[in-house]
């Protein structure tokens, strides 16, 4: 009697854990071997003091993932993101202008966007305009340039992103949330709170009341975009942030707002604040 | 000869004189499989990267006879015992007849 009774309270003990199937952050540090030597990437931070109600601890989605896909990012040779750097540089040197201009023509080496990525989505001082780095690549291309238009998730602009964005890694994420950001900041904001679709999600549904748990087989992260563009495993391909949040909108079941619009800059630049001071990780992997 | 292919390799610049190392080829390349179709319906002819040879001061070291069935971008790791200093070459050969190349060396030391 007494083993049956012992058996019973063990398998109880066990349905009860798998009912709450919790998972937190892997501990772990993201060491690079980069061509220049080895980047130290800050991946966990103490979250910005407006979340500080909400979280202590800010995490790179780095470390919700995967053993392999970790490893994945530790060598530049083996992430699969890195063959688009080297596509953007090509498109870099380029004379693709129609009167003969390239990237390189203005702005010299690559070298010459560092930071760029670490304070984007930001507010131009001249217009006024919310910026993200596609928006200032968009200006070059028809304004300087004279040529069409790129698609906003095509991949020329995911290229150019990845290329722009290789040259922030290291830097802490330091986007200004006040002054003239202060208004997109809190439209942002407010769209991160606000439930969409039929299943009535916000953003904070997953990324805040249940980061850790497992959403069927994933892994809920803080949705962190320190990372982006990211290469998605799943899509073998490069995966730009305002293309995540159309994927997440979308599984709400919802209408999702399109890249580039008003809504998802404003979202992309509270979500980029929610991430300040981790490193800005050029192109992360991720599943 | 097709545009974005672009080889990379990572060798290990130094070796003991009998080492074995550990070699990583990657090239971008489409690899179209010639099973997919276009927008209007007509097959895309097969285009990929058919072999992949690495010698090492003019010794084979690893040649592979790639099929369709090759992701995007493959990845060959494999390793080489270093007896001599000397040169590692890498070739990817096309189906269109192109040929890529690559070198890099490597010290005793």
């Amino acid at each position: 009697m007494h083993r049956t009774a012992t058996t019973w309270a063990t398998l109880t003990l066990g349905l009860a854990l798998a009912g709450a199937v919790a998972a937190d952050p892997v501990e772990d540090t993201l060491v690079v071997e980069a061509e220049e030597g080895t980047v130290d990437l800050v991946t966990t931070a103490p979250a910005p003091e407006f979340l500080k109600d909400t979280v202590d601890t800010i995490y790179s989605g780095w470390h919700y993932r995967e053993d392999e896909t970790r490893d994945l990012q530790r060598d530049d040779f083996d992430n699969p993101g890195m063959v688009f750097v080297d596509r953007g540089l090509d498109l870099w040197n380029a004379t693709i202008g129609t009167d003969g201009q390239s990237c390189a023509g203005c702005h010299e080496g690559p070298e010459s966007m560092a930071g760029l990525r670490a304070t984007t989505p930001r507010v131009d001082a001249k217009t006024g305009a919310l910026m993200t780095v596609e928006n200032y690549v968009d200006a070059c291309v028809t304004d300087r340039m004279g040529l069409e238009a790129w698609g906003w998730t095509g991949s020329q602009m995911k290229d150019m992103l990845a290329l722009i964005s290789m040259q922030s890694r290291g830097m802490p994420v330091n986007v200004a949330i006040d002054g003239a950001a202060a208004s997109f900041w809190e439209k942002g904001k407010e769209l991160y709170y606000t439930r969409f679709g039929q299943l009535e999600m916000s953003c904070a549904s997953c990324h805040e009341d249940n980061q850790g748990r497992y959403i069927r087989a994933d892994h809920l992260s803080q949705g962190q975009v320190n990372g982006f563009p990211v290469y998605r495993l799943k899509d073998a391909g490069i995966l730009s942030a305002q293309q995540r949040f159309v994927g997440c909108v979308r599984d709400t079941r919802a209408e999702t707002f399109k890249p580039n619009s008003d809504e998802f800059k404003a979202l992309e630049l509270y979500v980029a604040s929610r991430g300040n001071g981790l490193s800005v990780e050029g192109v992360s992997v991720r599943h | 000869m097709a545009e974005d292919v672009k080889p990379r390799v990572k060798t290990p610049k130094t070796a003991a004189a009998g080492e074995v190392v550990t070699i990583k080829a990657l090239v971008s390349h489409t690899m179209e499989s010639g099973q997919r179709k276009d927008a209007e319906g007509n097959l895309i002819p097969r285009k990929i990267i058919n072999r992949f040879t690495c010698d090492l001061n003019g010794m084979n070291v690893i040649d592979v006879a790639i099929d369709p069935a090759v992701s995007t971008n493959p990845y060959f790791e494999f390793e080489a015992k270093v007896d001599a200093a000397g040169e590692f070459k890498f070739t990817w050969y096309d189906d269109d007849g192109s040929i890529y190349e690559d070198t890099k060396p490597i010290a005793i030391g």
